[in-house]
């Protein structure tokens, strides 16, 4: 009974104990690191305009269909882009619903941008991504949408696709991951006076 | 396929080859008492100062009862320390949201979830707990179950290494030096590299931005009540309405996201888990987290050859286990790169694969790579998708978990459940060497295959059983998120992910209901405990045991055959049993979705 | 008396074994074999099913046709092991005739009773041409015994009270004298009478192993009924209503029937063997154990070397031919009739020096071996010839001994052997070398034990000069020389401390202790009583090189239950690709390509994959009586090997039989 006692004594203290260090001590340690080397990447990488108004964040796609901007991928976030509930459609590859979404997605992009009836469209235009908020399009997304975007903005396709090459994040270290095309950041690029 | 996603196959295989050594002789002083660290100078006094609050030896080891009892007792008072705050959040201060108390099922599920190293969450984070059930209540768990795995994993080491004794280490003393040592500093250093690549690591309220292009919705129509208006003809109104600010979230996420992936835990900071954006912002923050979930796994047995003076077992061990991972790797990258033939019908792109669920940045490599690591360990956090992986890649994270996560892991977990099967490949086969069988100079007896069979049966038993359960219920099928077999994969993958202690799911599944809460609970329980018991058992009686002197005759422990045999044991014992009911649904699914079939 | 297995198909056992497999579906039986056990159920529920659907009813009676025989199967395997074992100890008991017994009653008056009322303790009276009744140990007289009922050697030895040399086996006969014998156990107790229960099986014990294997079996069994049993539902949940029977037939097909049909076969089939070999076995667990054996003790004399030493060579002094010294030495030892002193006489012979009888030598005096002199020889025409140990004839000859003998002496003992100076009153003539002579084939035979891991130690009581040398020619890896019994035992617990297992091979009384010791003694049955009674195996033979066949069946008793286990488990995959297919084609006909076999239908596949998992116990039969083939190859390359045979056949064969199978019944139009 005595060491059943002194058992519990240990597994309530060793309780109270690492959490005071693992929930209190840690993250607080990590927080003022953090603040201290990154304050920008640790408070969200926003994106504020010259008013100084948060706009995004450089890592959190948003939603566009106007012509003149580039799509980001559909979204399963809420309604769509909604920072507050992240999550995919978790439809299965049988799912009759994912099919006639995906059906849908692809004839409203064939239109969009012009493409004939045998064009594959690329994948990442028609499906949602896990996140629902997926900062990037592929490459060739981009490039299928510079038509549209060029000709609602009356600037030349090189200017944009020399746009979209400086907002493409290439793999890390040059292998790991794959090109994607950051299109909160292409379409701000856009908005800017230099852009039109 | 690529070339350079063959390239970052192998620069993951060699990295974490690289690694296993340095970790395995780090964890050689960790584990050990007396063991030491160049933190010394900063962590001893924290552990000296532990001890003494908690009143106990570090001298004074334990055998099998005492540790077990000691593991158990401290799990069950974590469990309720988890539970309490839960319940009583309300109560509690850090709150701002004003949130309710958790409801019982859901309270009772989440403690469990998360003492058992699985993190399976059945509530949405955001809309359910407050800062500090987060912060204290949820994320202890994250280091104290992931030391509590390693502890026993090493407390079975030292039963296969010492002989004629009965003591197996102090379970404190393991669970206070894992902590501090091994799991804290690692972490710190993780999770600022973590911020460096885009992770979030502040304590402000969520940020409101104001969208670039306002995006209009079409939302139900309410009444002043709340509810929904139906037109004449039965059908719900709708209105149109205009979405002007995205939320961002905020929080102390990067230190926890550093737990959470080195001791596999694999909880999600907000509900996207690994493929929110900011949860995982580069393919660089990728690579270090597939790398942490692997990397104490790896290094165990490393540890385990070192302490059984056979380095060749313990690198022998770890070939199995990469074996078993490249095939599912393969598997799981191959079917996702070949898409899905329905949608290519549709006109999406062949080349692109299968992107439901994926993020960009990853593509298809690094989401099929992150799906077989995360339940290859016992992690549970996700990159993409998997309810929206095609059927065979969605067969692999089912299978991984099916087989006892055994592919290097959970922290200490993977470990001990390898060694379940190592005891019984080296029983079946040993006996056609012409000897009793033994393991590392033990004789491996009828009390040893008990155990190791005990552990199976509760596995095969607690998933099977719940599993079948469910599928016939109303309450079960009521969860589903997909028909036809879509829907069966979705059932098994919960109860495989509980009793697997993973924790990932096939998320489409509506799991927070009382049916679900209670049953997954009891999975996770039992997937942990009742496992943990036996294998406990079985290291007592192995330490005990005299030691035979190795000879011609001796049954080998590494090598090719060895590594053959494992595999094949795993394979046949670990994986028929499963094949019938996969058949059901992922396989099932394989060739339906190739006639185009529709649920 | 070599006792030769019977024929596989031997009707005189293959006969009742039919009869026993029917016999043996007593439930109260089958529950000892929980896999069997199981099946003997499905086939139950089968049979029921035959009647209670509503369709398909010629299948689902094939089926339990096939099930039943799964079941008669496994019975006949354990059947036909016992006959064999019966048959064995039938040609032992044969020996146990009725026998009637003069026993000693109160007061010394002999009492004529059946030898089967003889209790511990009695004492009787054996005359010569009388069967001793039972085991016991001579305590008045000696008496030459005819053995060859037990041991098959026709050479009568002999018996007497006192010594290693007084036990006397029941059912032997007395030749000649009369001896007083104490029975040393009652009735039914006796070794032949425990092995012959061992082989019937009726007191048979699952041994360590045995168990082991039981409970994974079981498990594996547990855990396929429960994913059959779920399979119910999972199958409602998509539409796939699969029938009890069908579930049956994958229960069966998935639990490892084979060598749960097999398994107590093997071990009967191990005991065969060793009666076979002439050693009787204590118990299962004692076989189990020989397998085990880490280390060897052997007894120097007898065992390794030839029991006696002899002479190797005439090592002549200066000036005396090779010729003169053999003619000397034979002379010296006609009188010798120590096989010492046979073996000069016969190494005289090769110089060309015929034999001399005694009678030819009339005037010969012969000079006996004695203590005092340690010399023996012959006084002829004058001339002392001696032979004797080299103190013993420097003190005799004149002159002093040629320091080239001297050198020789020398030599020969540090070599190991033992020097005899042979000399005449007046020089010395030179010396013989006796020697110990090793056993032929035996190096060869302890580097097979090497090979399996096992390593070899000679006891001997010579000094460690001598034991060096022999230890060498012999090949064994260790020695313990000078040994006193003590330090036999000792010898054995210091090595079991080290985790090693110890088998022993021992005769005499001193030998009790340590071959209780052992973890596998193996008592001589020339031996005393109580050396049998403290080990667990007797060798019927006294041959003491037995204790390596010992082993070796042993080994292969394990090697079979593995190889047999690894089989059946194996055996799976096939069975897995048969049926699975064949139960969803029904409902998902998409999911033909998993049906890799191309079986003709769901119905042939599933029957096809039920025989042959009924078939294949039969085939394996066999196998499980013969044992699987021990190579001392080492473990690593046995393991390769049985791995390769039954592990990967084990997956290979299923395909091609079950597609045989197939072909077949849909040739003759069964499905």
């Amino acid at each position: 009974m005595k060491t059943f006692l002194s058992e519990i004594r240990s597994a309530v203290m060793v309780t109270l104990t690492l959490a005071a260090v693992c929930c209190g001590l840690y993250p607080l340690v990590v927080f003022g690191v953090s603040q201290l080397f990154f304050r920008d990447k640790a408070n969200g990488s926003l994106i504020t305009d010259a008013k100084g108004a948060v706009r995004g964040s450089r890592l959190i796609g948003q939603p566009f269909s106007a012509d003149k901007y580039f799509h980001p991928r559909p979204s399963a976030a809420g309604n769509g882009y909604d920072g507050a509930s992240s999550g995919g459609s978790n439809l299965g590859p049988t799912s009759q619903k994912l099919n006639d979404a995906v059906k849908d997605r692809i004839a409203q992009y064939r239109k969009e941008n012009g493409l004939s009836e045998s064009e594959p469209v690329p994948a990442d235009a028609v499906t949602a991504s896990g996140s629902g908020l997926d900062p990037h399009i592929s490459p060739r997304n981009a490039e299928l949408q510079t038509p549209r975007v060029a000709k609602a903005r009356g600037v030349s396709e090189d200017k944009l696709r020399e746009l979209i090459r400086e907002n493409t994040d290439n793999p890390d270290l040059g292998f790991l991951g794959e090109s994607g095309v950051n299109v909160l950041r292409l379409n701000l690029a856009l908005d800017q006076p230099s852009g039109n | 396929m690529q070339p350079s996603d063959w390239l970052q196959l192998a620069v993951y295989v060699v990295t974490l080859a690289a690694i296993t050594k340095p970790m395995g002789l780090y964890l050689m002083q960790v584990l050990d008492a007396g063991g030491r660290t160049w933190l010394d100078p900063v962590l001893k006094p924290l552990e000296r100062l532990t001890y003494r609050l908690m009143g106990v030896r570090p001298d004074g080891e334990q055998d099998w009862r005492r540790y077990t009892g000691s593991m158990l007792l401290f799990s069950l008072v974590g469990l309720l320390f988890t539970y309490a705050i839960l319940r009583l959040q309300h109560l509690l201060p850090l709150n701002p949201q004003g949130f309710g108390p958790v409801s019982p099922d859901l309270a009772f599920n989440t403690a469990v979830s998360f003492t058992t190293n699985t993190n399976w969450q059945s509530y949405s984070g955001e809309s359910t707990m407050s800062y500090l059930s987060q912060m204290v209540a949820l994320a202890f768990h994250n280091f104290v179950s992931a030391a509590t795995g390693i502890a026993i994993a090493a407390a079975l080491v030292r039963g296969i290494a010492r002989h004629s004794t009965k003591l197996l280490g102090n379970f404190w003393v393991d669970l206070v030096r894992i902590t501090y040592y091994l799991l804290l500093p690692i972490c710190l250093v993780f999770a600022v590299i973590l911020v460096s690549q885009g992770m979030i690591q502040n304590f402000r309220p969520y940020t409101k931005a104001s969208l670039v292009e306002p995006m209009k919705i079409s939302v139900e129509k309410k009444n002043d009540k709340g509810a929904t208006i139906k037109s004449p003809d039965g059908k719900t109104v709708m209105e149109e309405q205009t979405v002007t600010e995205q939320v961002i979230p905020q929080g102390p996420m990067a230190s926890q996201v550093a737990i959470k992936m080195l001791g596999t835990n694999g909880g999600g900071y907000v509900n996207a888990n690994a493929a929110h954006p900011f949860e995982n912002p580069t393919p660089l923050s990728n690579f270090l987290q597939m790398l942490s979930i692997f990397a104490i796994g790896s290094g165990l047995t490393w540890y385990l050859g070192r302490m059984t003076k056979n380095q060749a077992h313990g690198w022998s061990v770890w070939a199995a286990m990469m074996a078993l991972f490249l095939g599912g790797v393969l598997l799981c990258w191959w079917a996702e790169a070949a898409g899905n033939p329905i949608h290519h019908q549709l006109g999406a792109a062949v080349a692109d694969g299968n992107m439901e669920g994926k993020e960009v940045r990853f593509g298809i490599f690094n989401s099929a790579l992150f799906a077989t690591v995360t339940t290859d360990a016992s992690c549970g956090a996700v990159n993409a998708m998997h309810d929206s992986f095609t059927a065979l890649g969605g067969f692999v994270p089912l299978f991984n978990m099916q087989l006892g996560e055994i592919i290097i892991g959970g922290v200490g977990a993977g470990l001990y459940g390898m060694l379940v099967f190592v005891v019984l490949a080296v029983f079946i086969a040993g006996l056609m060497v012409g000897r009793t069988p033994e393991y590392l100079g033990k004789k491996i007896q009828s009390y040893e295959v008990k155990m190791a069979m005990l552990a199976l049966l509760v596995l095969c038993f607690t998933l099977l059983g719940f599993a079948a359960w469910a599928s016939v219920s109303a309450w079960g099928l009521a969860g589903r998120n997909n028909e036809g077999p879509h829907g069966l994969s979705e059932i098994l993958y919960a109860f495989s992910s509980a009793v697997g202690n993973n924790g990932s799911a096939f998320a489409g599944l509506s799991a927070n209901t009382p049916w679900y809460n209670t049953t997954l609970g009891i999975a996770m329980l039992f997937g942990r405990f009742l496992m943990i018991v036996p294998i406990m058992a079985m290291a007592g009686s192995l330490a005990q045991k005299k030691l035979v002197p190795a000879s011609a005759g001796t049954f080998p422990v590494s090598g090719v055959t060895f590594i053959v045999l494992l595999l094949g044991t795993v394979l046949l014992i670990g994986a028929l049993n499963f094949l019938p009911v996969l058949t059901l649904g992922p396989v099932v699914e394989h060739f339906l979705t190739a006639q185009g079939k529709l649920f | 008396m070599t006792h030769k297995p019977p024929s596989l198909f031997d009707w005189n056992i293959v006969g009742p074994a039919i009869v026993d497999s029917f016999r043996k579906l007593d439930p109260r039986l089958m529950i000892k074999n929980p896999v069997m056990f199981v099946t003997q159920i499905g086939a139950l529920l089968t049979t029921v099913a035959i009647f209670t659907a509503t369709a398909e009813r010629g299948f689902i009676t094939h089926l339990a046709i096939w099930l039943w025989f799964t079941v008669l199967f496994a019975n006949f395997a354990e059947a036909v092991a016992e006959g064999r074992g019966k048959a064995q100890a039938q040609a032992l008991r044969r020996t146990r005739v009725k026998t009637t017994a003069h026993r000693i009653g109160s007061g010394g008056r002999t009492e004529d009773v059946n030898a089967n009322d003889l209790r511990k303790g009695d004492i009787v009276v054996v005359r010569a041409g009388e069967v001793v009744p039972a085991d016991g140990d001579v305590i008045e007289g000696a008496a030459t015994v005819d053995e060859s009922a037990i041991t098959g050697e026709s050479a009568p030895v002999i018996r007497e009270s006192g010594g290693d040399r007084s036990a006397v086996t029941g059912g032997t006969r007395v030749l000649s004298d009369e001896i007083r014998v104490r029975v040393t156990i009652n009735p039914g107790e006796g070794f032949l009478d425990r092995m012959i229960s061992l082989v019937e099986g009726a007191k048979r014990q699952k041994t360590p192993n045995e168990i082991a294997l039981t409970i994974l079996l079981s498990a594996l069994t547990l855990i396929f009924l429960l994913v059959c049993v779920t399979l119910k539902p999972f199958g409602i949940y998509s539409n796939a209503a699969f029938s009890v029977p069908v579930l049956i037939a994958l229960l069966v097909c998935l639990i490892p029937t084979t060598i749960g049909g097999l398994l107590s076969a093997i071990g009967i089939a191990g005991m065969d063997r060793l009666l076979q070999h002439n050693v009787l076995a204590m118990s299962g667990r004692a076989v189990e154990a020989a397998g085990d054996v880490d280390v060897l003790l052997l007894d120097k004399t007898g065992t390794i070397t030839l029991g006696n030493r002899q002479a190797t060579e005439f090592i002549p002094a200066p000036g005396v031919s090779e010729k003169e010294l053999a003619d000397a030495a034979q002379l010296a030892s006609l009188a010798d009739e120590t096989p010492e002193g046979r073996s000069v006489v016969v190494l005289a012979k090769k110089f060309g020096i015929r034999e001399r009888q005694i009678h030819e030598l009339p005037l010969a005096q012969f000079v006996k071996f004695t203590a005092q002199t340690r010399m023996s020889g012959v006084n002829v025409n004058g001339t002392q010839y001696r032979k004797g140990a080299a103190d013993a004839i420097r003190g005799f000859v004149k002159t002093p001994v040629p320091a080239a003998v001297e050198d020789s002496v020398q030599k020969v003992s540090r070599a190991g052997g033992t020097p005899l100076l042979v000399a005449t009153r007046d020089r010395v003539l030179g010396l013989i070398h006796l020697k110990d002579i090793v056993k032929g084939g035996l190096r060869e035979r302890f580097k097979r034990l090497r090979t399996m891991g096992i390593k070899t130690i000679m006891i001997t009581g010579d000094n460690p000069l001598t034991a060096t040398a022999i230890a060498a020619e012999a090949g064994v890896d260790d020695f313990l020389a000078e040994a006193k019994p003590e330090d036999k035992l000792a010898l054995i617990r210091r090595e079991q401390s080290g985790g090693r297992m110890i088998a022993m091979i021992g005769d005499g009384t001193n030998d009790a202790p340590a071959l209780a010791q052992a973890d596998v003694g193996v008592a001589m049955n020339t031996g005393t009583q109580a050396a049998k009674e403290a080990g667990n195996m007797v060798d019927l033979d006294s041959n003491p090189t037995k204790l390596i066949e010992v082993i070796e069946i042993g080994k292969q008793l394990l090697i079979t239950r593995g190889s047999l286990t690894t089989f059946s488990i194996a055996n799976d995959v096939a069975k897995y690709f048969a049926i699975i297919p064949a139960m969803l084609m029904g409902t998902f006909p998409a999911i033909a390509p998993l049906n890799v076999m191309a079986l003709h239908s769901p119905t042939s596949a599933i029957l096809s994959a039920v025989i042959f998992n009924a078939l294949i116990i039969v085939a394996l039969i066999p196998l499980a009586l013969r044992g699987v083939k021990f190579n001392p190859i080492g473990a690593v390359a046995i393991l390769q090997r049985n791995l390769l045979i039954y592990g990967a056949g084990g997956v290979v064969i299923p395909f091609v039989g079950i597609k045989l199978i197939d072909m077949l019944l849909t040739a003759l139009n069964l499905v």
